[in-house]
């Protein structure tokens, strides 16, 4: 690779090269991108780096997890509450390997991820040595991009291209491989930031004429809709999207990892689409006339069957990667860019509107939905728990002001269905991987790269115990996470699923689980324990109080239900309450 | 948008990184796609690759892995190309008993006729080159299979494209920002 001629570098003060070796130009490149937190797991092929990293402790803290997996979710959590780029770091190997499942994550969830990973010596490649994986190989599907570096002297080059990649156009993760000669040969160590890549280009040039001719549908459309996904808050697009809906008047739904970009309680603001969303914002899509797609990717659970959905509307879709367009649903118009410059040139081309009767239809799907679903799910009068009491007692301890981190499966969308979300960034969850596991390790970056926020993780008993050995990060660095678990002593979205198209054929879904509160408490984190209604809101009021971690389990009803629910490969509007 | 399987020839512009096969193969590999044929090698700009793949896919599988290439960071540009918009041609190898050269002189003539080049001649063998379209070289090679044919190998497709491409203007103007 030439880089010289293929990527661009920031243009500054040129800097005295110092002659260093690779190990510490890796901990001085890091520094240079600002990195002042990593997760990760030392171990032989990486040693060289730790090394490095005791001697700069001082600059970089480095967060040992249980285990590598955990290191990928909390530098994704990391990512998903700040906007910057996660670290992490593994050695070759296993340690290499358990860091896919979090990065594979962080790739369909567009998460921006540096990991970096230890090699054997380069002349043992390809040989079987110890802990040898070929991880570039199998990162390959999996990453924006990735690279194995075998040379001391091209260690800031290809650093400084890989945070460039991770955060830049459509964010994603980058793995960097690095065998132990190159972080023990030396190098004259100047660093420069990359801005460019020939190859590559991050943000299409967005095309005034598409923005003309979707203002001109919008301004004539009777039922517009839109559906926004993550694409508005990775690019920082919130007030401009905000400022489109009030000013057109449109009704706009969300995408799970669209969730929080507008306030909950904003007028316009009608809920979640997809399986388990609300039921307005499905059943309007095959009702709509327009349907403005921003920063959102038309996931197979968020619509049905392709052939049943919104077929009656004009599609306009916002998006900043080019190969999501027409990738799912056909778009009329397309409109490519970054979302906030995208809505910004939209804005004034808009005229104001208020489409209130279009708005009352959404307003009255909702009260049926309140009527059979939300109000026994939130205010139930049976004997048994729900999760959505407990997420109700959480949104008053919290004000809406909390991040929720959630795991994966219906403790998941209940979350998502019920939080309430005042600020941006607040929802962070494994959406398009459906990572069990990934909520404790998660909510462990956010909660250090947000002290000031208030982080609460809210798990099922599942997933709880993918990660559990998590909460030795949480004690040893005392992270004041507050950690709900759900327990329904089921992987309850698989029973939901065994019960409704199995005839309750349970196979592999009961769950006898341990004493968490005593786990809990074995790594000195306070915690306890609700079985009844009337002990919900003091226990999570205490939990909320509570200035260090807290662990909480509450029992609920083993056999409740999500819904709504669009079964699979059904349509949007054929979404069921019961 | 066509629905049909049809022969595409795809032209991938990257740059020449190792792992960059790997990352491409996987697009195909991932959407069950057969590739038919694989060429890859310098392209007419300096220190840029081009891949010649050829596969049986409709229009708009061939729109949405265009797509998926270009979203590459190392990819460039992508293309796709139907038979009636390539120039495009293969080559084989044969290689044959120099006795046969003597023994059955109707091979001259189907040299001859073929417009195959002899590329080398010994004592033991002699090996033939064909260039051109697939059924031309399938053809010399079920005439000579008559006789005994002790090797034969096929290359895949190399193809340039009647329309311009215009990846060094890109490439240019990246130079210039």
């Amino acid at each position: 690779m030439n880089n010289t001629e293929t990527i661009k570098k920031e243009q500054g003060i040129t800097q005295k090269t110092e002659r260093i070796c690779g190990s510490e130009a890796i901990i001085r490149c890091l520094i240079a991108e600002g990195v002042d937190i990593l997760y990760g797991y030392p171990g032989g092929a990486i040693m060289p780096v730790y090394d490095e990293l005791y001697k700069y402790r001082d600059q970089i803290h480095h967060v040992l997890t249980r285990h590598e997996q955990g290191a990928a979710h909390a530098a994704q959590g990391f990512a998903r509450i700040s906007g910057r780029v996660g670290v992490a770091m593994a050695t070759s190997g296993p340690g290499a390997t358990n860091l896919i499942t979090g990065i594979a994550d962080a790739q369909i969830d567009s998460t921006p991820l540096v990991c970096i990973t230890g090699q054997v010596f380069s002349p043992l490649l390809g040989s079987d040595a110890f802990q040898e994986t070929d991880i570039v190989g199998i990162s390959t599907p999996v990453t924006k991009w990735n690279h194995q570096v075998t040379k001391a002297s091209e260690i800031p080059e290809v650093l400084a291209k890989a945070f460039y990649i991770a955060k830049s156009g459509r964010p994603g993760p980058v793995l960097i491989d690095i065998t132990k000669d190159a972080q023990f040969g030396e190098l004259d160590f100047k660093y420069e930031k990359c801005t460019g890549v020939r190859s590559y280009i991050p943000v299409p040039k967005i095309n005034t004429d598409t923005v003309k001719a979707a203002a001109e549908l919008i301004n004539t459309a009777k039922k517009p809709m839109i559906v926004w996904g993550q694409g508005v808050i990775l690019g920082k697009a919130e007030e401009e999207l905000k400022a489109v809906i009030e000013k057109a008047g449109i009704p706009a739904a969300w995408t799970i990892l669209g969730a929080s970009a507008i306030p909950t309680s904003h007028p316009l603001n009608i809920g979640m689409v997809g399986m388990h969303g609300n039921y307005a914002p499905n059943k309007l899509t095959n009702e709509c006339d327009l349907l403005i797609a921003i920063g959102m990717r038309f996931d197979d659970r968020v619509t049905g069957s392709l052939d049943t959905y919104a077929k009656q509307a004009k599609v306009i879709h916002f998006e900043i990667d080019p190969a999501e367009i027409n990738k799912n649903v056909y778009a009329d118009i397309a409109v490519l860019g970054n979302s906030k410059e995208s809505l910004a040139a939209l804005l004034p081309l808009l005229n104001k509107n208020s489409h209130e009767s279009w708005l009352q239809e959404f307003k009255d799907l909702y009260a049926i939905e309140f009527e059979k679903v939300i109000k026994n799910d939130i205010s139930p009068t049976k004997e048994g728990l729900t999760m959505g009491e407990v997420l109700k007692q959480i949104n008053i301890e919290t004000k809406g002001n909390a991040a929720i981190v959630s795991d994966v499966g219906q403790h998941q969308m209940i979350a998502c269905r019920y939080s309430e979300f005042n600020k941006t960034k607040s929802n962070i969850t494994s959406g398009g991987l459906g990572t069990m596991g990934f909520a404790l390790p998660a909510a462990i970056g956010a909660k250090m790269a947000a002290p000031e926020r208030e982080v609460v993780a809210i798990i099922g008993d599942g997933g709880y115990q993918m990660n559990i050995q998590e909460l030795g990060t949480i004690f040893q660095q005392k992270v004041p996470v507050k950690i709900v678990v759900l327990n329904n002593e089921f992987l309850g979205m698989v029973r939901q699923w065994q019960q409704l198209f199995f005839d309750k054929r349970y196979a592999s879904t009961e769950m006898t689980n341990p004493d968490f509160v005593t786990i809990a408490k074995g790594y000195y984190i306070e915690a306890k324990k609700v079985t009844k209604r009337e002990e919900l809101a003091d226990a999570v009021k205490e939990m909320i109080a509570s200035k260090d971690s807290y662990f909480l389990e509450v029992c609920v009803e083993k056999e409740d239900n999500v819904f709504p629910m669009i079964p699979a490969g059904a349509s949007v509007s054929d979404i069921r309450l019961s | 948008m066509n629905k049909e399987i049809k022969t595409f020839t795809i032209s991938i512009y990257t740059e020449n990184n190792i792992g960059l096969l790997n990352r491409i193969s996987a697009i195909f590999q991932r959407r069950h796609i057969n590739i038919e044929s694989l060429t890859t090698s310098q392209s007419e700009i300096e220190g840029v690759n081009r891949f010649v793949i050829v596969v049986n896919i409709t229009e708009v599988q061939a729109k949405k892995i265009i797509g998926q290439f270009e979203k590459q960071v190392e990819v460039i540009r992508a293309y796709y190309h139907t038979e009636e918009e390539t120039i495009y041609q293969e080559s084989g190898m044969f290689k044959i008993k120099s006795d046969l050269l003597f023994e059955e002189p109707q091979i001259q003539n189907i040299i001859k006729e073929s417009n195959a080049r002899i590329v080398t001649v010994n004592k033991e063998f002699f090996v033939l080159e064909k260039s051109g379209r697939r059924n031309e070289i399938e053809s010399l090679r079920r005439d000579l299979n008559v006789f005994g044919i002790m090797q034969f190998v096929r290359s895949g497709r190399i193809a340039v494209t009647k329309e311009e491409m215009k990846i060094t203007e890109m490439l240019l103007a990246f130079n210039n920002q």
